[in-house]
């Protein structure tokens, strides 16, 4: 036996299970599975199989609760991606992953490889990728650290998608504090497939050989699912070996390789090769199928020398995938792989043992019972404690914080509300001639390639209402997502959640996912809107301080017909603006009391989910009848913010006037965030206001539009100019200026 | 009118090329792998955008070594129109098709945006669609786009008429504000001595569709569709 094997095959130490993350209970169940010590290779693949990115095992109990079925769902949660279907014999595949730790190690590789695990998959599943999305959140920006974050990871997610060839067309991006020592990334792919050739990954046919494929394994990303399932401290730096190198070159190649040999008939499975690499994707294979699986790591591509098994299962090198083909098609995969320039090697065969066996130089470096394994990986119910319900503010109490204008201007130069131009013409948004809707709207639009539909995508969360009261909130997010879809006349169809959150293990921790959990669930009952596919990302804590709660919904809908859609561009002059729903204004957790007056208080907006459902389904109406083709959700900022996104969206100004009789004072009716709102335009507004009265949607006409500049009734007039310069010109000069970290 | 799209692994605006060409020429044009030596009889070749073996040496250095660029060059000097866009300008300039170079953009940042270009010449097979002067809407994608070329070179591109299109601002003034990556002279497309190749940043593939925004770059595509060749 040689070292290195003496190495892999030593029997590790109750100290050793504990430097990989196992618990004294969770080693102890190793021990009992096993009926002996593991060796080094052993433990490792316990270790990541069972890690918190891997099994799930502290949100598993949570995520049962969430609706996951409705008619036109074809595959929800525990595939590598949900697939809906979409009419026309299509189905739409999609996902939304995090890269948080990496991203804040490395923020370009960690980004970058972020893309291209999403990117894999859902291209696995036998869609073609369409279109990225990405939700962004960096530490406040006077942070030393957050200009060298943004600048790093928008890089990355350009570098990635650039190259690969598929289109980043819309996502969102927001600061907090909380995010100084770890922020967030989350990346969005969707794809279309046809609906009656949906790949999976479930393992079947012994004797079927085992299949990697793509670039060549090497000793990068060693660990990283561990990494992604422990708090960061100081020596986060120290972590950085544990983070990916990406290639997309690599991945567009896969991408049309993959594509091709599913076109014919030799794929039994398949799966990528993502967090904890060649062990998850062989043991879930395997495990999904019932099977066992024999592989010899002699015949996996390796890119250095010497590397020892446990090196090779647990690297998390990209851009591989790892298929079980029907036997005897071997050739048609070598061909199609070598066309492309990527590595193609047959490393093994299912068997019925039941076992994980794995031979390296001749030996059996591991040898492993697979349902035990699986079956037994922890599940926990965390104790938890509900955050408690803060008490509503009473936006009488809340003072003016100055001239609605002068506020406004300040609002939409805000970090948050501030254009994000700046990050999205850095990324490729029009690659693949589809992109109907760009970004910068509430939701962006891609062509269904060949038709005259559409699909529409979103992703959105509000951290500040899940901190104050994690139902509202999580409520709010599934709502919001709801609407930007709507809004620009998609019928929503289903999500994709990534969950974000601190450390489990402390009670109040699991109170916000809790909380947030049971939010989404409403929301997603009232709205029919299932959850189909979505990650956990867990332990988001530096030095013992949590992000904020931050479950981010990634949302698909279809445009029935792209004669037929909206943007929130006033787009003519002297049509009236009305506004669609009820305004309260509310300013607990707006954006308005935490950045003109300071202040981090009250009870989030609630959302009526019934008066959502009725206000989105008459907008949508309106929209689908082609009555009107500029419309916008009112959203963070309140009333006055999105008037002004319309305006400068368009270049067209807007006379506006509040109604006499107001139910709260003025500041707090244009700066509210009440919810279910909309803003149209219409040539005439008797048959909008009439439609509304008939549905039982409040209407308002709020004014007309025109001229350069927004004039509100008694308070004066800005010009577009002046709040374009505001809006467009604070991300830009952020980012300019290295060398004033809190000058900005 | 016959045309062919090359593609190289790493091409990403071959689909979208395809789709423009077609819409404007009624027929579908000829995919090319790279590695093919020989073309068929044809009166158009694209050279389309992406990232030929992912850019990772200079952008289309290698790809301007991949066998079908011998043919290409072959068919170029017998009068073929060849057309290269972004990455395909890059692959023309590393092929030394066309003159100069393209270096990483002045912002060192990757950009993506609607540009207005100023049609400078309007007399080529390319470009006779429009008006010599007409400023038209084209976006470019690209980290790369900052055209270079050497004073002498600079003067017989001028003097010669061979400056296909300029970055202009909507009065069709030729600013630094409205140069979307540094460069020289705004310079966003050139012609070769014959005129029979144009390599130009600006993709017109994607605002050939009113439904995305625009048909300024169909003109291009519905002016070479009317070109027959002897």
């Amino acid at each position: 036996m040689n070292s290195t094997l003496a190495r892999d095959t030593a029997t590790v130490t109750p100290e050793i299970a504990a430097e990989h993350g196992l618990s004294p209970a969770e080693y102890e169940r190793v021990l009992q599975i096993l009926g002996r010590a593991p060796n080094l290779t052993e433990l490792g693949i316990f270790s990541v199989m069972w890690s918190e990115h891997c099994s799930y095992k502290s949100s598993k109990v949570w995520l049962k609760k969430l609706p996951t079925t409705a008619p036109w769902v074809i595959c929800g949660p525990g595939e590598n991606a949900g697939v809906i279907d979409i009419g026309d014999g299509l189905a739409c595949i999609f996902k939304m992953e995090s890269h948080n730790h990496p991203s804040f190690i490395e923020p370009y590789q960690g980004a970058a490889t972020g893309v291209g695990g999403i990117l894999r998959d859902v291209f696995t599943m036998g869609a073609r990728p369409v279109a990225n999305l990405n939700a962004l959140r960096f530490g406040a920006p006077d942070h030393p650290r957050t200009r060298h974050l943004v600048a790093g990871v928008v890089a990355g997610i350009g570098g990635y998608g650039n190259c690969v060839g598929v289109p980043t067309v819309g996502g969102n991006t927001a600061f907090d504090p909380s995010y100084n020592g770890n922020i967030l990334v989350n990346a969005m792919t969707v794809g279309v497939a046809d609906a009656d050739r949906i790949f999976y990954s479930a393992a079947s046919g012994v004797g079927n050989p085992v299949v990697y494929v793509g670039s060549k394994t090497g000793r990068d990303g060693i660990h990283g699912a561990t990494m992604a399932s422990a708090e960061f401290d100081e020596q986060a730096e120290a972590k950085r070996p544990t983070v990916q190198v990406g290639d997309p070159f690599t991945e567009k190649l896969l991408i049309e390789a993959c594509l091709e040999l599913m076109a014919e008939d030799v794929i039994v499975a398949i799966q990528d090769m993502g967090a904890a690499g060649l062990t998850s994707s062989s043991f879930e294979m395997a495990s999904k199928g019932g099977m066992g699986v024999e592989v010899d790591l002699d015949k996996v591509p390796v890119r250095e020398r010497a590397m020892t098994a446990y090196e090779i299962m647990l690297s998390e090198s990209q851009e591989r995938m790892l298929m079980i083909l029907k036997p005897g098609r071997e050739n048609v995969a070598r061909r199609i792989f070598e066309k492309w320039e990527l590595d193609f090697a047959v490393i093994g065969k299912l068997t019925d043992t039941g076992r994980m066996v794995l031979k390296h130089h001749g030996e059996t470096v591991a040898d492993l019972p697979i349902a035990p394994l699986a079956d037994s990986a922890p599940q926990y119910e965390r104790p938890y404690l509900p955050t408690p319900k803060p008490a509503a503010l009473d936006p009488a109490s809340v003072k003016s914080a100055g001239a609605p204008l002068d506020s406004l201007k300040t609002l939409m130069a805000a970090p948050d509300l501030a254009s994000k131009r700046w990050i999205w013409e850095q990324y490729d948004h029009m690659v693949m001639g589809d992109t109907v809707v760009r970004p910068g709207g509430d939701a962006s639009i891609v062509r269904i390639h060949g038709t005259e539909r559409g699909l529409a995508m979103t992703a959105d969360c509000t951290p500040r209402y899940c901190v104050a009261d994690p139902s509202e909130g999580g409520k709010q997010a599934v709502a919001e997502a709801w609407r930007n879809l709507t809004a620009v006349g998609a019928r929503p169809l289903a999500i994709t959640d990534n969950m974000n959150f601190g450390n489990p293990e402390k009670p109040e921790i699991m109170g916000q996912f809790a909380g947030c959990i049971e939010g989404m669930r409403d929301a997603c009952l009232a709205l029919d809107f299932p959850v189909v596919s979505g990650n956990v990302s867990l332990y988001n804590e530096t030095s013992g301080k949590a992000i904020l709660p931050t479950p981010m919904i990634g949302a698909v809908g279809t445009v029935e017909d792209l004669d037929n859609f909206a943007t929130a561009d006033f787009r003519r002059d002297g049509e009236s603006i009305v506004l669609l729903g009820e305004t309260k204004g509310h300013l607990g957790r707006s954006v308005y009391l935490r950045d003109l007056l300071g202040r981090d208080e009250g009870a989030p907006p609630p959302v009526d989910l019934a008066a959502e459902r009725r206000n989105g389904d008459f907008v949508r109406g309106l929209i689908e009848s082609g009555d009107i083709v500029t419309c916008h959700d009112v959203a963070d900022g309140g009333l006055l913010v999105a008037i002004a996104e319309m305006a400068l969206a368009g270049g067209i100004g807007a006379e506006i006037a509040a109604p006499d009789a107001l139910p709260c004072p003025l500041h707090a009716w244009l700066f509210g965030e009440d919810q279910g709102r909309y803003l149209v335009t219409v040539r005439n507004p008797e048959t909008v206001l009439q439609q509304a009265r008939e549905a039982g949607v409040p209407a308002f006409v709020l004014g007309r539009t025109g001229g350069d500049a927004l004039t509100l009734a008694g308070a004066g007039t800005i010009s577009l100019g002046e709040l374009r310069q505001a809006h467009e010109g604070w991300l830009p000069r952020y980012m300019a200026a290295p060398d004033a970290l809190t000058q900005v | 009118m016959k045309a062919a799209v090359i593609v190289f692994p790493g091409s990403n605006c071959d689909r979208d090329v395809a789709v423009a060409l077609e819409q404007s020429m009624g027929r579908a044009p000829a995919m090319i792998w790279h590695g093919e030596s020989e073309l068929p009889k044809l009166d158009l070749i694209v050279i389309p955008g992406g990232f030929s073996y992912g850019d990772y040496l200079r952008c289309g250095a290698m790809a301007a070594h991949s066998p079908i660029m011998r043919e290409v060059k072959a068919r170029a000097a017998k009068g073929t129109l060849v057309l290269g866009i972004c990455n395909g300008f890059q692959v023309l300039t590393e092929a030394q098709l066309l003159p100069g170079a393209l270096m990483r953009n002045a912002s060192l940042k990757f950009v993506c945006k609607d540009v207005q270009l100023k049609v400078e010449n309007a007399k080529s097979s390319f470009t006779r669609g429009y008006k010599a002067g007409q400023v038209v809407q084209i976006p470019v994608a690209h980290g790369d786009g900052n055209y270079f070329a050497d004073g002498e070179t600079l003067r017989r591109l001028k003097g010669e008429g061979r400056v296909a299109f300029r970055y202009v601002d909507a009065n069709g003034k030729a600013t630094d504000d409205a140069n979307p990556n540094g460069s020289i002279d705004n310079i966003a497309g050139i012609l070769n001595e014959k005129g029979n190749v144009l390599g130009m940043m600006p993709h017109p593939e994607r605002l050939s569709d009113p439904l995305l925004g625009g048909t300024d770059g169909r003109t291009m595509f519905e002016a070479l569709a009317k070109v027959v060749l002897a």
